[in-house]
């Protein structure tokens, strides 16, 4: 199953400031590298409700799924690098 | 261009508390209702509201709709209108039991009542001492809440269309609304949305500053589209600014820290709200420690390289205390201040939370206006709700908690009112005008056809820019004048956004053109109307209406206790009365008083 690219980008809006702070730099640098796969990991990933996925991010939580790990690793780098700057 | 048509009762653009509560209404009573969302109705931004939902059902402390009416029209510094606030504080009640019986898990009592607890602003016996007033379910009050909704909507077969964008409102000749335009995201096909009655429930602006508590998606596409539509909005000049938000990201830190003794202080470690409320120090209303934090800033007592912020403390507490009750917020200050607030101070500024002004509507959820000497007229097949919209129930400042209950109150309203209209026949479908999908059309041929234009991420940045700087916590009438002009300029920019991306389908940088154009009618809106204001009350403050023994807070009822309406076109101004009567004679209104706490 392909997935279209904006569809997901825009699955990366989310209800939570947290969420939206990390995925900016998330979407600027790293979206556009990733393949078809990751894509289809990626949209399962963010179809988990908000605060569930901001606790999996602030490491509140476990992972539940190996293969979304990456993707934690770099919301949380996102995060961190990112200031007020934000495409809001 | 041929547009494909789609009739209904009623179409909602929002699906958030407000939209959420409206359609139920609608869908129960069998009407043929249609809601239109940018995003899954359950990640509306509904989701972030932690704190819970006022209602004075008297389950821990004593309480009655009395004092919260009191609360709300003192909290609003006599701006909100009685009758619209008497019908909420006494519809409370209703609709949060309505709630509960819908499957809201709140959290509860032993004796199997819904738990409350107490809130800043909130009191018994007309402000002498704080009341539980808050009912939630735990830290996840407005996710409960809209699934909750969700789930009651699914049942009530309500036609959900999730990622479809409304752009503009329909009006014909006689200036009745008879729809909305809107394009779905999936092909980038613009249709028309035919309906008797047009509810908006599109949520808040607090995008227009620079730094901020709300997620990216709240744009102010509802109050957008009434502006250029010519309807007028109420107040914007009021926005509540939250003490605590995060340095450089805005992520609310809640008011829980400093209930739990957290101190705020100034770059010399000084605990400085001693100086301003020294009887409730760091826990005085949020007005007040803004207002605070922002003269530490400006008189060059702020922290960091830049002094442009000061510190949350709470490095005294306990980790245990710390890691027990304030959990979500060590995760919020680690990730994006970098500072394990167990270790360190957290750096924060006051960030703007909430828009009080919107979409002006009576307490039944019609949108009204001036027309033929009424000045508040009601707009035949249009509806508001929410935080779009300005019952007005918040006035110059709203109280935490009181939002949720907006939505569902009113929110229901609106639904109750067009299933009057249409069954009294009152309302009809009106015939589509021929120019119906022009304004929407144009708009996106505009943007398609832009050469050598403007950068849509540089000129939402210099508008936040603006607007913080020109129109934040403390306003001074030099920086405002100038913020008139320097707001139009970059309106004028947004008239000439560009985008790379041409493609049809799932296009986020043409959505995001789109909603630059709402975000900007807000930003006029607010910058002209707090201009204009030539007085202090509630969340707007001026250096040139001081406190003095004449006028205190720099309130100036004398002239200015009034609503302000903006008009789009020309950004003219124009004013109409306050309600000072309430809806019944159950309640004696309110008296203008001094806001003291
Ligand atoms: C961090 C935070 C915490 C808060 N905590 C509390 C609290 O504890 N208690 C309280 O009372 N208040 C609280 N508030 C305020 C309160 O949450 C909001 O005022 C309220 O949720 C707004 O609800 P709404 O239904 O009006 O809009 P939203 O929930 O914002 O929903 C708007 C809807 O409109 C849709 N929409 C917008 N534009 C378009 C368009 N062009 N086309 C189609 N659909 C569109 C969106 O998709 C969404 O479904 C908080 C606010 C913040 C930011």
């Amino acid at each position: 199953m392909t997935m279209h690219r904006g569809r997901v980008r825009w699955h990366c809006r989310r209800a939570l400031l947290e969420l939206d702070i990390v995925l900016t730099r998330f979407l600027e640098r790293d979206f556009d590298q990733l393949s078809d796969a990751q894509l289809v990991d990626l949209q399962d990933l963010l179809n988990l409700e908000d605060h569930d996925l901001w606790a999996m991010v602030n490491g509140s939580t476990e992972c539940s799924e190996a293969r979304w790990m990456p993707f934690l690793g770099m919301f949380r780098e996102s995060g961190r690098e990112s200031t007020i700057d934000n495409k809001g | 261009m041929k547009v494909a048509k789609r009739s209904y009762d009623a179409v909602i653009v929002g699906a958030g508390g407000a939209g959420l509560r409206a359609a139920l209404q609608l869908s129960e009573a069998g009407l043929k209702t249609a809601v239109l969302t940018k995003v899954f109705p359950t990640r509306s931004h509904t989701v972030a509201a932690q704190g819970g939902v006022a209602a004075s059902l008297g389950n821990s402390t004593e309480d009655n709709w009395h004092w919260h009416m009191y609360d709300t029209v003192k909290g609003s510094d006599w701006l909100g209108d009685q009758d619209a606030i008497e019908f909420m504080c006494k519809k409370a009640n209703e609709v949060v039991v309505e709630l509960e019986h819908y499957g809201m898990p709140f959290d509860r009592l032993d004796n199997g009542k819904i738990y409350q607890r107490p809130f800043g602003g909130h009191s018994q016996n007309y402000g002498k001492t704080p009341v539980s007033r808050s009912c939630a379910a735990a830290d996840r009050t407005g996710h409960a809440m809209l699934h909750a909704l969700y789930q009651r909507n699914v049942r009530a077969n309500t036609q959900f269309f999730v990622e479809w964008m409304a752009l503009d409102l329909i009006r014909d000749a006689d200036g009745d609304v008879v729809g909305v335009t809107a394009m779905e995201m999936e092909t980038g096909e613009v249709s028309i949305f035919h309906a008797k009655a047009t509810i908006f429930a599109t949520g808040g602006a607090g995008r227009i500053y620079y730094s901020s508590t709300n997620a990216f998606i709240n744009t102010g596409d509802g109050v957008g589209m009434a502006a250029r539509a010519g309807v007028p909005l109420e107040d914007m000049e009021f926005w509540q600014f939250h003490p605590t938000g995060v340095a450089g990201a805005g992520v609310l830190i809640t008011e829980g820290v400093r209930g739990e003794g957290g101190i705020l202080r100034n770059s010399s470690g000084d605990r400085f709200m001693e100086r301003y409320a020294p009887n409730l120090k760091d826990l005085a209303s949020r007005d007040v420690v803004s207002r605070a934090m922002t003269t530490e800033i400006n008189e060059g007592r702020g922290c960091g390289t830049d002094k442009d912020h000061v510190l949350l403390d709470i490095t005294h507490l306990s980790p245990d205390t710390i890691m027990k009750r304030l959990p979500g917020i060590r995760e919020i200050s680690i990730q994006f201040a970098g500072i394990d607030p167990i270790k360190a101070p957290i750096p924060v500024v006051p960030t703007c939370h909430y828009q009080m002004g919107g979409i002006p509507t009576n307490y039944k959820g019609q949108v009204v206006a001036p027309k033929d000497g009424n000045a508040s007229s009601p707009v035949a097949g249009f509806y508001a709700a929410g935080e779009c919209a300005c019952a007005s129930v918040h006035g110059a400042n709203r109280l935490g908690t009181n939002s949720l209950l907006d939505l569902l109150v009113f929110g229901k309203s609106a639904g109750e009112t067009v299933v009057e209209d249409i069954k009294s026949g009152n309302l009809s479908l009106k015939a589509l005008p021929e120019d119906a999908a022009d304004l929407a059309l144009a708009r996106m041929a505009r943007l398609e056809n832009q050469t050598n234009g403007t950068d849509v991420h540089e000129v939402r940045l210099a508008m936040q820019r603006t607007m913080q700087k020109h129109a934040g916590v403390f306003r001074f009438s030099d920086l405002l004048k100038e913020g008139v002009t320097k707001i139009m300029e970059v309106a004028e920019q947004a008239k000439h956004t560009q985008i790379k991306d041409k493609s049809k389908v799932w296009n986020t940088a043409r959505m995001e053109a789109l909603e630059l154009d709402n975000l900007i009618e807000v930003a006029k809106a607010t910058m002209t109307s707090a201009e204009a204001r030539k007085e202090s009350r509630g969340a707007h403050v001026r250096d040139d209406a001081p406190d003095t023994a004449e006028f205190p807070n720099g309130r100036r009822d004398d002239e200015w206790l009034k609503h302000t309406l903006w008009y789009s076109e020309g950004n003219r101004l124009d004013y109409k009365p306050v309600n000072l009567q309430p809806m019944s004679e159950d309640v004696d209104p309110i008296a203008l008083a001094t806001r003291t706490y």
